[in-house]
């Protein structure tokens, strides 16, 4: 079922919340996971693995390095999901 | 007239871990040590591993001096000679000779001869490997006892240079022997693998383009990364995609284990001990977030001072919970092993 960007959005700052302890309003779409949020390659497999699930999506491996934002996975969750 | 039927042999009721055991590295190595040719820190290493220190052995120190040394563990804890054994299994990928298997050397040394003896090549999943084949072999009646081994001497694989694998692997040998039970032991095992993703975890060339290059002869090579590696005739070392190995773990593993409980008939809350392979501490707690085991159930946590020790780590981890009074005899421990392949197994033990 495909979620709003707005719904997406919180399911993620839900996931990073429970990987690192950020608080959810910390994340919003134009922070940069490495360089605002301090998110190293590990944790952000962790909130890709459960972005996964929750959303239903398939983001492939290959894919990560290029969700450099917050709202760069955002939108592709929402095109994944579309 | 009819054909003759052949006999079989009559099957076993049941088979358990008689006894696990094993041998480290003699020298516990500090991530300040390492540090230099990686460009890295203690702290950089500590937060994405978990890992202090990890065991390495001497360089004179052999893959089958470890091996020889777990298996004695085994037998003096199990009470049992090397002529009680009736067959050998060695998972390593650190035995350096196509042929003759190490295991063969191994079941000489340790007076197993004429025993069955051969090598499993499964990486990390290894020992997990060996015990789902000992626990056939024992209740198929093709041994009595089965000695498993899973040992590395990664030290002679790995690169100093490499900041993908070769800071977090350690040296050691692990062991267990398998024999025949009146209750089972050893609940049925999980496992598979997926060759697909043999890029995750691989060596940066084959012996046989080492060869090559060598003689001079042409290497067929699919990238110029790995014509400008093999034209260095540097010998083959590992390397891993370790996001993708993480992302693997955390997203396939847990329902593996998961399945292993089932296959045992249990449920989470029965498994009173946690022995996954010691890849990385920061996997070991993921799995445990993913996985809902009681509050209270013992972690394997050796890769702390041990590192990681490919098919080592589960016995390793095993033997070390047992010994500092974690864990203790009777307890139902879930081991889960998973690597190069990739493969992985798991299987609910009840600990010796």
């Amino acid at each position: 079922m495909a979620n709003s960007n707005e719904e997406i959005l919180a399911g993620l700052a839900e996931i990073v919340n429970e990987e690192t302890g950020l608080a959810t309003d910390a994340v919003q779409a134009d922070k940069s996971f490495t360089d605002d949020l301090d998110i190293d390659s590990l944790s952000m497999m962790t909130i890709v693995t459960l972005a996964e699930e929750k959303f239903e999506v398939r983001i492939p491996d290959e894919e990560v390095k290029n969700l450099t934002t917050v709202g760069d996975a955002v939108a592709f969750i929402a095109q994944a999901q579309a | 007239m009819s054909k003759p039927t052949l006999a079989q042999r009559p099957t076993v009721a049941g088979s358990r871990l008689l006894s696990v055991g094993g041998v480290r590295g003699e020298n516990l190595v500090p991530n300040d040590d390492i540090v230099g040719p990686i460009n890295s820190s203690d702290e950089w290493i500590r937060q994405r591993t978990g890992i202090r220190s990890r065991a390495r052995a001497n360089g004179d120190t052999t893959v089958k001096d470890l091996a020889v040394g777990a298996a004695q563990d085994v037998l003096a804890k199990a009470s049992l000679t090397g002529s009680d054994i009736g067959a050998v299994l060695v998972s390593t990928v650190t035995h350096f000779e196509q042929t003759p298997s190490l295991a063969a050397m191994v079941a000489d040394a340790i007076g197993a001869t004429p025993a069955a003896a051969y090598d499993i090549s499964a990486a990390c999943a290894g020992y997990c490997y060996g015990i789902a084949q000992a626990d056939a072999m024992v209740r198929s009646g093709a041994a009595e006892h089965v000695l498993v081994i899973g040992v590395e001497k990664m030290s002679d694989f790995i690169d100093p240079t490499d900041r993908s694998i070769s800071f977090l692997l350690g040296d050691g040998a692990g062991a267990a022997v398998v024999g025949p039970s009146d209750t089972p032991g050893i609940a049925p095992t999980v496992w598979g693998s997926d060759g697909g993703q043999a890029g995750a975890i691989y060596q940066t060339h084959s012996w046989l383009d080492y060869r090559r290059a060598e003689l001079g002869e042409p290497v067929p090579t699919d990238t110029p990364e790995l014509a400008e590696e093999v034209s260095q005739i540097t010998s083959p070392t590992l390397r891993q995609q370790g996001p993708t190995v993480f992302k693997w773990v955390i997203s396939s593993m847990p329902e593996i284990a998961r399945r292993a409980v089932a296959a045992a008939g249990l449920e989470l809350s029965d498994i009173d001990v946690f022995i996954p392979h010691q890849a990385n501490m920061r996997i070991t707690d993921q799995l445990l977030k993913l996985i809902d085991f009681r509050e209270d159930v013992v972690v394997g946590r050796d890769i702390a001072d041990t590192g990681n020790t490919s098919a080592a780590s589960v016995p390793l981890a095993t033997e070390r919970l047992l010994r500092e009074g974690q864990a203790h005899s009777g307890d139902i421990a879930l081991q889960i092993g998973f690597g190069a392949g990739l493969v992985y197994a798991a299987q609910v033990v009840i600990l010796p």
